[in-house]
């Protein structure tokens, strides 16, 4: 038997259904297609959250400020095709706030490592003690797996099921 | 909450269908051609052995997971992270009012060893529980010749990233796991990697999607990346999970391809709630106070976030943390 895969897209994607004798509220269903349809690009809204740990979907659309954190990040590209360009931070450079992703103000000096292309399904590791940016000729979706941090986004209330349809 | 110190016992063999008994503490376990019988002082239960087996050789692979995982309605296991608790009727609103419950607590080593020794036993060449139904025989009948090839396999858990040099590696035809017949449809590329001179080696991207369509198990996750106690477990899924899984903190599915419908209930009580249907795209939260059991009707992938911070379990069941993971303000 021939199998037919979906995955979702910016473009076309479906959202399931949440039918709960409970408040929906405490499930916060999302769709990371939606929730990147509606967003400004890199806007890192939050759709998971463990705590101080989330995951954000970015809308990859041009050139993203650049970024760097104090710990390891992955980004998983779900549509489209974004480039991850890096650059290595000096000790002295590498941000010592607790965790997320904190915006630098320009490219930063240090020496560029390179770039990754990553289209749908590629994992993208953005290591601790590198700054990098993200960019998209047409609009892309990314998951960002991270620490809740000043960049990200929550917007709970828009982005989830809050009554059955 | 005393911990026994009881080691598993092989009890008789029996003559007709070649399967051996087994007790663990006041536990005993006995299989006939179709089904796991379950006994203990106060009560008796029944499970289809290949939904029995399917949660066995799991519940030992996974470690006993986080939190409960109900074999069904009535039996199941508790981790606490050390120690486990094996219990009947505990959760389940009949069992307690008829006053037969049972639950015994012992090292997550016994009871481990207990599970494999059955496992081994009941499980014969032809049948591996970790595949989907379509892609395996049937445990019923008689014991035929023992599997010699590992029960358990296929958990990997990358240390920070898989594929990075030192790391547990992707899956590959060359490791013997080619693309699963339900994702045969998809092209899988590789992303480009451009490293300037010195820095060889340092960035990294793998095709997360492939890997998860050569797993040769389902319902069986495995971590693909890690920032500091936040994991990401990536699985493909197809017919049910054989367990229902009753968290001890919150955790988070993301639905990445096709879709998983999921019976949600009241942890404790088990009552029914309702139900969740996922689609490519869609996020949900599974809070600390539900159970769950997922539904795939073609083979799709899944992406869990646990938090792994020691003593979690501890900090929700004291009410310290409420069983659900976002503040809507
Ligand atoms: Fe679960």
């Amino acid at each position: 038997m021939a199998y037919k895969t979906r995955t979702g897209s910016l473009a076309s994607y479906e959202k399931g259904v949440i039918e709960l004798d409970d408040d929906l509220r405490k499930y916060a269903f999302s769709n990371v297609f939606e929730v990147a349809g509606k967003s400004a690009p890199y806007e890192r809204v939050a759709v998971v959250q463990n705590l101080e740990y989330v995951a954000e979907v970015v809308r990859a659309e041009g050139d993203s400020p650049w970024y760097a954190a104090p710990h390891d990040e992955f980004a998983i590209v779900m549509d489209g095709e974004v480039t991850f360009r890096f650059v290595q931070l000096q000790d002295d450079q590498v941000p010592g706030h607790e965790g997320g992703a904190i915006r630098l103000g320009a490219e930063p000096n240090g020496p560029r490592m390179g770039r990754v292309t990553a289209r749908k399904g590629h994992q993208v590791l953005l290591p601790k003690g590198a700054a990098y940016q993200l960019s998209s000729a047409r609009p892309s979706v990314a998951i960002i797996q991270t620490v809740d941090g000043p960049e990200t986004v929550k917007k709970w209330n828009d982005i989830c099921v809050l009554k059955e349809a | 909450m005393t911990v026994l110190d009881a080691k598993v016992e092989r009890l008789e063999t029996d003559e007709a269908t070649g399967y051996t008994a087994f007790r663990l503490g006041s536990f005993t376990f006995r299989r006939d051609e179709y089904f796991a019988h379950i006994s203990w002082p106060k009560g008796n239960h029944i499970i289809e052995i290949d939904r029995f087996l399917r949660a066995t050789v799991r519940d030992i692979g996974w470690g006993f997971f986080y939190g409960w995982i109900f074999f069904d309605d009535v039996f199941g296991t508790t981790n606490h992270y050390g120690t486990v608790d094996v219990f009947a009727g505990s959760y389940d609103k009949g069992c307690k009012d008829a006053g037969i419950d049972h639950l015994e607590t012992f090292t997550a080593e016994a009871v481990s060893e207990a599970f494999t020794a059955i496992s081994q036993d009941w499980i014969s060449q032809g049948y591996d529980p970790l595949n989907a139904p379509l892609e395996t025989g049937t445990p019923i009948g008689p014991k035929g010749p023992e599997r010699t090839d590992p029960l358990l396999r296929a958990f990997i858990a990358a240390d920070r990233m898989l594929g990075l040099p030192g790391d547990k590696p992707v899956r590959s035809d060359a490791s013997g796991f080619p693309v699963n017949r339900a994702f045969a449809d998809l092209d899988f590329d590789l992303p480009d990697v451009e490293c300037e001179p010195g820095f060889e080696g340092q960035l990294h991207a793998i095709n997360l999607f492939d890997h998860i369509a050569r797993s040769d198990v389902t319902w069986n996750p495995s971590i693909s990346a890690v920032t500091r106690a936040n994991i990401c477990c990536v699985t493909s899924e197809e017919h049910m999970l054989p367990v229902i899984h009753g968290n001890d903190r919150n955790e988070w599915f993301i639905q990445l391809s096709d879709e998983i419908h999921w019976n949600i209930a009241d942890k404790n009580s088990g009552a029914p709630r309702g139900r969740i249907v996922m689609k490519a795209g869609d996020v949900c939260a599974m809070p600390a106070d539900i159970r769950h059991q997922g539904f795939a009707p073609k083979r799709s992938m899944l992406m869990v976030m646990e938090n792994g911070t020691p003593g979690l379990e501890q900090r929700y069941a004291s009410g310290e943390l409420k069983p659900y993971p976002v503040d809507f303000g």
